[in-house]
């Protein structure tokens, strides 16, 4: 299984140096892949491990240092280049055309011809073939789009089959695959590695890095921290080699998110009976000053449906909202902002921050909103806020001027995370926050929620990380099929229970 | 004419025939509404009009009257499936039109007036290309430079109506093909032929699926390694050159160039194309569906002109099936996400 040394290398990176204005993104990073081997590639975000890819694949120029491939020294302009040397790359979000058929989208490029056209035939043929290699049992005719991202996942990988590639390059292919899908996948990849195909794994879950690698490479702030074969790299030196401190950090949190909470008095906000056909049956839920409450469910169980139609984001058609016991209408987010509710989305990119404006505009943005558009936000106002943020959160680069666009999913949430915090809410509504950043940027949020609840923010805190749900919240609604089926008291509770009840809990009996 | 023409029978087991036709030719939906629509205007209006309607002289002129038209919605068929727009094809049409009168005018022989006029449409085409792809211009500003450039080149040209005397050019329309009562000119021929042509090359060249998957995600097309950026240039080129090519049927179809023809017309070969079923966003859609809506497009204008109704009921009925379609249109894209 792990391929031994004496294999020679199909991919070689030596002393690669890449700088992008202001900073020093890959430091001297050297990076070995073999054939026959999953190697993982490990670092918080903003470490350099998509750098180190797209300097592979001819996304990014290096600045410095060498690309052997196959014994071959090589420098790869645009992914065309590295796809032709055999290097072929599935991102997080599929790049493939939904708009064609699966077959279409494995061969696009490659069809076979006659007689100066396209033969479809064999090129169903071979699209169909490729697929059974990699047991996909799907009409290679259907359109791309009526199949799940994990399936789209599938294709993907048989199209750099397809391409033949010798090396595999998989970034973040699990994100949003289910328990099934990733068996699937991991079958594939096992197959793959049989096959001698070198594969390059990118993924923030530890057990799924620990379940299929052979290898471990870990980087740290653009620079090489070691290579590890994975049985020599227990997972709590993994994690301190990724984030170069201790976890204490996590450690304090547990005790202050077990503070008591005064539920005597008025509760910031209290929902009545909230629901909408088909989205939410009515539900109830308090949360008083200071309290974080967390709501756990599987994906899709009414989590973000409930804050959605709390926040006004959706029209309720049930039910009624209370704010600081007065009855409030929340019809729009506009009237939520009014109301001192900020409501962070879990689809950071699209609802979130604006990629395209710094990270002063867009902790300002949230300002502004409550301002209205009439009254600006006085300029020295605005860098105090930011620069205080930026502080505050640990937004890397520390430099309230770069494009948000250019940082890393870590930061964008914690740029997002200030923008919502500068509007100086009573209720923040946070929707997985953490998902799909690293450690590092995960322990500081968590620590940030922490600390300004003890302050006497109520936080509605929203992620798929029971153990974090856990540490955080001193109490937790339980979501099942888009009905509320009860709370816990997070300190009774402990990780076990919570899934049982999650899993169990509530037949018959509504909440 | 489908990009998986091989077989169509169900499989075996598993989903329904229905299932299994819908989930392989969902997008070809917009496109049978196109068909419905036509037989729908025909069946109407032979109805209404007594039986007078569906005739082979009718059918036969909607061809006629709309060649030039339909050359247009080919190669705006190209840019759109890209996810890109061309506004300047009327007045490339208007350009080449005059250009080549002015030339047969002064004793240039056809065989070199008429390759004049198809690369003077297919070099303003590469402009806007150049622009859109290089200088990451938006198509829409991009071609509006083109409409802008191509009307003022057909003023320097001549500012008034050139007639064509050439018999070369004039026999492409006078000619005509007949089987009974039907008839067709060399002017249909050639935009019968260029919708051939074009599906031939959307459906059987990587080249034509290229234009497929740019319109699909253009960054996904770049990054399976597909020639994008050339792709993308011809696809305007296509379009400016099938602006050559209309100017030079519409040249034959009136007898002279004139630097005002085609005002607006490129609006009309957009609605023809969005009529017929090729998604404005792109990577949806058939040039077959393209010669559908010029058909649907110019049987409202020839049943209007029966009625002796006024021709602004035209605009409106273009513009009220332009909304449905879009309507529709819209309902299928998000019904295919939230497949997902």
């Amino acid at each position: 299984m792990p391929a031994d040394n004496e294999v020679p290398p199909i991919v070689e990176m030596r002393g690669i140096t890449i700088r992008f204005p202001g900073v020093l993104a890959l430091d001297n990073v050297d990076f070995t892949l073999r054939p026959g081997e999953v190697h993982s590639l490990m670092g918080e975000n903003g470490a350099g491990k998509s750098t180190l890819i797209k300097a592979l694949t001819g996304v990014y120029a290096i600045d410095s240092g060498t690309i052997t491939v196959a014994g071959e020294q090589r420098t790869f302009h645009t992914a065309a280049d590295a796809q032709e040397a055999g290097i072929s790359t599935v991102y997080q979000e599929v790049n493939l055309c939904a708009n064609l058929t699966v077959g279409e989208n494995v061969m696009l490029g490659h069809e076979p011809r006659r007689a100066g056209g396209i033969d479809w035939r064999a090129t169903q043929r071979e699209a169909a073939r490729h697929m059974e290699s990699l047991g996909l049992a799907i009409d290679p005719r259907s359109m791309l789009a009526s199949h799940s991202i994990a399936i789209q996942q599938l294709v993907a990988i048989i199209r750099a089959m397809v391409l033949e590639a010798k090396v595999l390059i998989l970034d973040e292919p699990t994100s949003s695959l289910d328990r099934g899908e990733v068996d699937q996948l991991f079958a594939v990849i096992r197959d793959l590695r049989a096959k001698g195909v070198a594969i390059l794994f990118v993924s923030h879950f530890l057990d799924q890095v620990y379940e299929i690698s052979d290898r471990i490479t870990v980087l740290r702030n653009g620079a090489l921290v070691g290579e590890h074969p994975i049985e020599e790299l227990p997972r709590d030196a993994l994690v301190t080699k990724m984030i170069g401190r201790e976890l204490e950090d996590l450690a304090t949190l547990e005790k202050s998110s077990h503070r008591a909470i005064d539920r005597t008095g008025t509760p910031v906000v209290k929902a009545e009976g909230l629901g909408k056909r088909g989205v939410l049956e009515p539900a109830d839920l308090e949360i008083y000053e200071g309290e974080v409450v967390g709501i756990a469910g599987l994906l899709g169980s009414g989590r973000t449906e409930l804050v959605r139609l709390l926040y006004g984001a959706d029209r309720p058609d049930a039910g009624q909202v209370e704010v600081q016991g007065a009855p409030a209408k929340v019809h729009s987010p506009r009237h939520a902002i009014d109301h001192r509710i900020s409501f962070s989305s879990e689809n950071r990119r699209e609802e979130g921050v604006v990629a395209d404006l710094t990270v002063a505009e867009n902790i300002v943005l949230g300002m502004q909103a409550r301002q209205g558009w009439m009254r600006k936000v006085p300029k020295k106002d605005q860098d105090a806020v930011v620069a205080e943020y930026i502080e505050a959160l640990g937004v890397r680069p520390a430099n309230p001027n770069a494009l948000v666009g250019n940082l890393s999913g870590g930061n964008q949430q914690k740029v997002l995370l200030a923008r919502w915090l500068a509007t100086a809410p009573e209720l923040l509504i946070l929707d997985e926050p953490t998902r799909g950043i690293d450690v590092g940027a995960k322990a500081d949020i968590q620590k940030k929620v922490s600390e300004l609840s003890s302050q006497g923010l109520s936080v509605i805190f929203i992620s798929s990380e029971l153990e974090e749900v856990l540490r955080l919240a001193q109490r937790v609604a339980v979501m099942r099929d888009r009905r509320k089926i009860g709370e816990l008291d997070a300190t009774q509770v402990d990780l076990d229970g919570l899934i049982d009840y999650i899993a169990n809990a509530g037949e018959g009996s509504a909440a | 004419m489908t990009a998986m023409a091989t077989r169509t029978e169900s499989r075996e087991s598993g989903p329904s025939f229905l299932q299994t036709f819908v989930s392989r030719h969902g997008s070809m939906m917009p496109t049978f509404a196109a068909v419905a629509i036509l037989l729908v205007l025909f069946v109407g209006a032979e109805i209404f009009l007594r039986g007078d309607f569906i005739t082979p002289r009718n059918i036969s002129a909607l061809l006629l009257d709309n060649a030039y038209l339909l050359v247009l919605a080919v190669g705006m068929t190209f840019v759109i499936l890209t996810g890109g727009i061309d506004l300047s094809v009327g007045s490339v049409m208007a350009f080449s039109g005059i250009l080549g009168a002015k030339l047969l005018a002064e004793g240039v022989p056809a065989f070199v007036a008429v390759p004049a006029m198809l690369l003077g449409g297919a070099a303003i085409g590469l402009m806007i290309g150049i622009l859109v792809q290089y200088f990451n211009v938006q198509p829409f500003i991009a071609s509006l430079a083109g409409l802008f450039l191509g009307r003022g080149l057909a003023y320097v040209v001549s500012l008034s109506s050139i007639k064509v005397e050439e018999p070369g050019i004039l026999w492409l329309q006078s000619t005509r093909i007949r089987l009974g009562d039907w008839y067709i000119t060399p002017t249909g021929l050639i935009a019968l032929g260029a919708v051939a042509v074009a599906a031939f090359v959307l459906h059987l060249t990587r080249f034509g699926r290229t234009i497929y998957a740019i319109g699909g995600s253009e960054q996904s097309a770049r990054l399976m390694g597909l020639k994008v950026a050339r792709a993308k240039v011809m696809a305007y080129v296509i379009s400016g050159l099938c602006g050559g090519l209309a100017g030079l049927v519409l040249t034959a179809y009136s007898g002279a160039g004139y630097p005002r023809n085609g005002i607006g017309t490129e609006l009309d070969a957009i609605a023809a194309v969005v009529i017929g079923g090729t998604i404005l966003t792109g990577g949806r859609g058939y040039v077959i569906g393209s010669m559908i809506g010029v058909f649907v497009y110019g049987t409202i204008k020839t049943i209007i002109s029966f009625m002796g109704a006024e021709q602004s009921w035209m605009q409106i009925i273009v513009g009220a099936l332009l909304l449905l379609f879009i309507v529709v249109q819209r309902a299928i894209v998000a019904r295919s996400e939230g497949r997902r």
